[in-house]
């Protein structure tokens, strides 16, 4: 939806981390993106690679990691598991899922030297 | 470079604080009103930051010797936007103040809704932030009923941050107890995914949009507490059905509150009215000055 937003958001964590852990190049960014947080996966690679030109993770490689999307259905009150934003309930077939799970936009580590 | 879709810089800019200027970045009143990349005083938090250098491929940290090295970050993507929305959220729990974020596509009827609402709130104390591309029309429009209005142009963004909201808070001296409305830029993609510091989103949804609007962009649904179904005296024209505009709301929020409005006719405005005055009287005061003296 945002995807260079989202890059420009990784690019000021990592630049804050550097100067925190005192690093100044990173190999490797892991991210773990949520299957409802709305990210083209295909976009958020290409604005990566040019908004990180210029930083400690140019020319790193962007690692995405996929967390499942879970909903709350309300028709059978339980937690289920869907690939889709508006598949129906896998257990009673109901309609009625709020997303409890599967926004996530997380930067979860950086291999650095 | 902005943070909002990669665009250029000096495309945002904020707007109606009192007397006009063209906003060329050289103002002598010593604020920079361009939003990116100034130098206010932010605080960057690292406490997702933990180091381990056990993890790196060598296994072990020696003094000196370069080895690579696994950081474990556990840091959200928009952390810096949800510091600026946290911070915006303190400020208004500080004064009781009540704040909506207002999201819909254009042209839903966002600023004649919140004309009318305006109207409607009588001498209830509030102000408007107005989030579009460009021009300073919408708050122009907020300001001939009389209200405060500040415009933020957000230029090629597609949506207001909790940071252009952080500086138009500056500009509006906020009552205790008042009610703040922010007008998202009209968009129903983005604005779902940015936190502004708001107590709710309000989804503004006009029937002449089709029914399908929930099922297409279900995340902006999802978010908001409460949808408006706007602009209800055309539905006779528009050959709608207003129950499948509801079912389909429900079914990508089941929790979601619907209230069938017209902005134009006044028909159902008087629920939205209360239900704002119902949410600004129960908000949990953090400092009242006027509990605090009994």
């Amino acid at each position: 939806m945002h995807e260079m937003s989202l890059a420009e958001g990784i690019r000021t964590v990592i630049e804050d981390s550097a100067r925190v852990n005192g690093f100044d190049h990173v190999k490797k960014v892991r991210v773990e993106i949520g299957k409802f947080a709305g990210v083209e996966k295909p976009a958020l690679e290409f604005a990566f690679d040019v908004v990180m030109r210029g930083s400690v993770a140019e020319g790193a490689i962007l690692e995405m990691i996929d967390l499942p999307g879970k909903a709350m259905c309300y028709d059978c009150a339980k937690e289920v598991e869907i690939e889709h934003r508006l598949d129906l309930c896998p257990i009673c077939g109901g309609g009625k899922l709020m997303p409890s799970g599967g926004d996530e936009m997380r930067i979860k580590d950086l291999e650095v030297n | 470079m902005c943070t909002v879709c990669g665009c250029g810089c000096g495309t945002a800019s904020v707007e109606g604080h009192g007397h006009d200027h063209s906003h060329s970045h050289d103002h002598a009143h010593g604020h920079d009103h361009h939003h990116h990349d100034h130098a206010h005083d932010h605080h960057h938090h690292h406490d997702g930051d933990n180091m381990h250098f056990g993890h790196g491929p060598a296994g072990t940290e020696v003094p000196g010797m370069s080895q690579d090295r696994l950081i474990e970050i556990e840091t959200n993507i928009l952390a810096k936007n949800d510091r600026y929305a946290d911070g915006n959220r303190h400020k208004l729990a500080h004064l009781g103040a009540f704040a909506v974020n207002l999201v819909s596509s254009p042209g839903s009827g966002k600023t004649t809704l919140l004309c009318k609402t305006i109207e409607m709130l009588g001498d209830q104390p509030l102000a408007v932030i107005e989030g579009d591309q460009q021009t300073a029309n919408d708050a122009e429009r907020i300001r001939e009923t009389g209200a405060r209005a500040v415009q933020v142009n957000t230029g090629k963004g597609c949506h207001l941050d909790g940071h252009m909201v952080g500086h138009a808070l500056e500009h509006l001296t906020l009552e205790e107890c008042a009610m703040l409305f922010i007008e998202n830029v009209g968009n129903l993609v983005c604005p779902a995914g940015f936190d502004l510091g708001e107590d709710c989103k309000v989804a503004i949804l006009s029937v002449t949009e089709g029914e399908d609007k929930p099922l297409k962009y279900p995340d902006m649904f999802t978010v908001s507490e409460i949808a408006l179904l706007n602009k209800v005296d055309l539905a006779p024209y528009c050959d709608v059905d207003l129950d499948l505009y509801e079912a389909n709301l429900r079914r990508v929020n089941p929790q979601i509150e619907i209230l069938r409005v017209s902005a134009r006719t006044g028909e159902g405005m008087e629920a939205w009215v209360d239900w704002l005055k119902h949410r600004l009287a129960t908000k949990p005061v953090h400092v009242h000055h006027h509990d605090a003296a009994e």
